[in-house]
């Protein structure tokens, strides 16, 4: 079957236009296109008509890279529960429905241009202690570092998240807490990050909160737009490293001013 | 320090400051729901807590509450202008999925608290209004000791101020709905089951102090406690 829908596409030609919401009639889109298709179709007719295509993020096109984004009916990803948009179909819409397209809003992530915003702020929070450092040389024998099953599989659930920014999208106070709590989570519960962990948890909110995300309050919006399920206790997780990391940090701080004192 | 100009740092501190708060009130509905067992024995309490440790015990009780109060209500104020800072511009398409009312109004009940807490104070305890410290004194076995028991019947005498009481009361049940549960999240204790079990025991939490602070001003208006 084919849809008929009516689109509000949000267009802003750059970083500093003002933007607006463009009205866009898809016609004849088939069911079973994906949301990024229908997107296609879409665009092919702009180009033909001589218009300027909507520009937006995609890559894998399935699910894993985290590229695609946009907010679908107040919904970063859409309607469907742990979907990314790429992997969103459009026999979950009816034919007739308006759908507001509209890009991840965060002072964080600025528009650079329709539905594309500039997400380089996670990888500057990355940069601030999202890895394990490593000497280089011949890797060691998998076997040689006993996991547990249960710490195995947090860490698994963590490193589900694919760094998409739905949380900071759907987050009251787009909050990136969701994203930095699963990838210091992720590190903190396993052997090879123990010896950075301190520094990481450190390193990663200040750099978070330098970037002018907001606060978590602890509404857990992130959790339910999350496309891969990630959970809010990697949240928990993170303020108690944090609570731990800093008590050290000044423990260590007022212990070296004494020994220099001597 | 560092930690609290952090966004978690400040979130602690918030949630320490509130859980402070939320043994205060707890235990000052107890305290209020000695109304119903007669005049000497509220005025035998309140009398405890003024003259306990030489009447030094009530100033640090009041120092702690009202140091929580300033902290808690200066943090949420920075905390809130960040996060409104932080999504500089609205969606089009407003949606949320499942963050409750009383979640997305903590700053508006909140504040409306603070109003009424400085209110209640010049109420019942700088008692600026209706000459209450000009009550003829109540007899505690053979002791003269404050009349805090004709002060509450006199003080909620007024259907006004009656209603008043019992709104702020309805603003702390949803501010304590949602806060109740968030202290063990802040403060990084919660686990999947456990953020379940705090969730529940929030909102039962909160009825529970909104019952015990009106039932008191409802029973005096009706006169059943006179
Ligand atoms: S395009 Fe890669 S996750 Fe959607």
């Amino acid at each position: 079957m084919n849809l008929n829908l009516h689109l509000k596409v949000w267009r802003q030609a750059s970083p500093n236009a003002k933007g607006s919401f463009q009205d866009i009639e898809a016609r004849d889109i088939p069911d079973h296109a994906s949301f990024l298709e229908m997107m296609d179709i879409v665009n092919e007719r702009l180009i033909a008509d001589g218009k300027e295509p909507v520009a937006f993020d995609h890559d894998c096109r399935e699910g894993i890279c985290g590229m695609c984004s946009m907010v679908i009916n107040g919904r970063p990803h859409g309607p469907e529960r742990a979907t990314t948009t790429c992997q969103l179909h459009m026999r979950k819409f009816r034919n007739g429905d308006t759908i507001w397209i509209e890009p991840f809003r965060a002072r964080a992530f600025p528009v650079m241009k329709d539905l594309m915003v500039d997400r380089s702020a996670f990888d500057r929070i990355m940069a601030a202690g999202g890895f394990v450092s490593v000497r280089t040389g011949a890797p060691q024998d998998a076997n040689a570092l006993p996991i547990g099953k249960e710490v195995a599989d947090a860490a698994m659930d963590a490193a589900a998240c694919i760094g998409c920014g739905a949380c900071v999208a759907s987050c009251k106070n787009a909050s990136a807490m969701l994203f930095v709590s699963a990838k210091i989570g992720q590190l903190n519960a396993l052997p090879q990050g123990q010896p950075e962990k301190h520094r990481r948890t450190l390193g990663m909110v200040r750099q978070m909160d330098k970037e002018g995300f907001g606060n978590c309050t602890n509404q857990y919006e992130c959790e339910a737009a999350c496309p891969k399920d990630v959970s809010r206790t990697w949240i928990a997780s993170m303020n108690k490293d944090f609570a731990v990391a800093s008590g050290r940090e000044a423990l260590l701080a007022s212990a070296r001013e004494r020994s220099e004192g001597d | 320090m560092r930690f609290l100009s952090s966004s978690i740092g400040k979130k602690i501190v918030v949630a320490l400051t509130g859980l402070v708060l939320v043994g205060f009130v707890f235990g000052h509905m107890i305290g209020h729901l000695l109304m119903f067992a007669g005049p000497a024995a509220y005025n035998e309490y309140a009398h405890f807590l003024h003259t306990v440790g030489h009447g030094m015990g009530i100033w640090v009780a009041r120092s702690v509450v009202f140091g929580s109060i300033i902290v808690h209500v200066l943090f949420t104020i920075q905390l809130t202008k960040q996060n409104r800072a932080a999504r500089a511009e609205p969606y089009g398409y407003q949606h949320t999925q499942v963050a409750s009312k009383s979640s997305r109004v903590m700053i508006i009940s909140g504040l409306t608290l603070l109003s009424f807490f400085i209110y209640h104070i010049l109420h019942f305890t700088v008692r600026v209004w209706h000459g209450f410290n000009q009550l003829p004194l109540f007899d505690l076995a053979g002791e003269k000791v404050f009349d805090a028991y004709q002060m509450m019947i006199k003080g909620f005498s007024f259907p006004l101020v009656t209603g008043f009481y019992i709104l702020s009361m309805v603003f702390l049940c949803s501010h304590l709905s949602h806060g109740v549960a968030s202290i063990p999240q802040t403060l990084g204790l919660n686990t999947e089951a456990s953020g379940k079990l705090f969730k529940k025991l929030g909102l039962a939490f909160a009825f529970l102090i909104l019952a015990g602070f009106s039932v008191v001003p409802l029973a005096i208006n009706m006169g059943l406690v006179k």
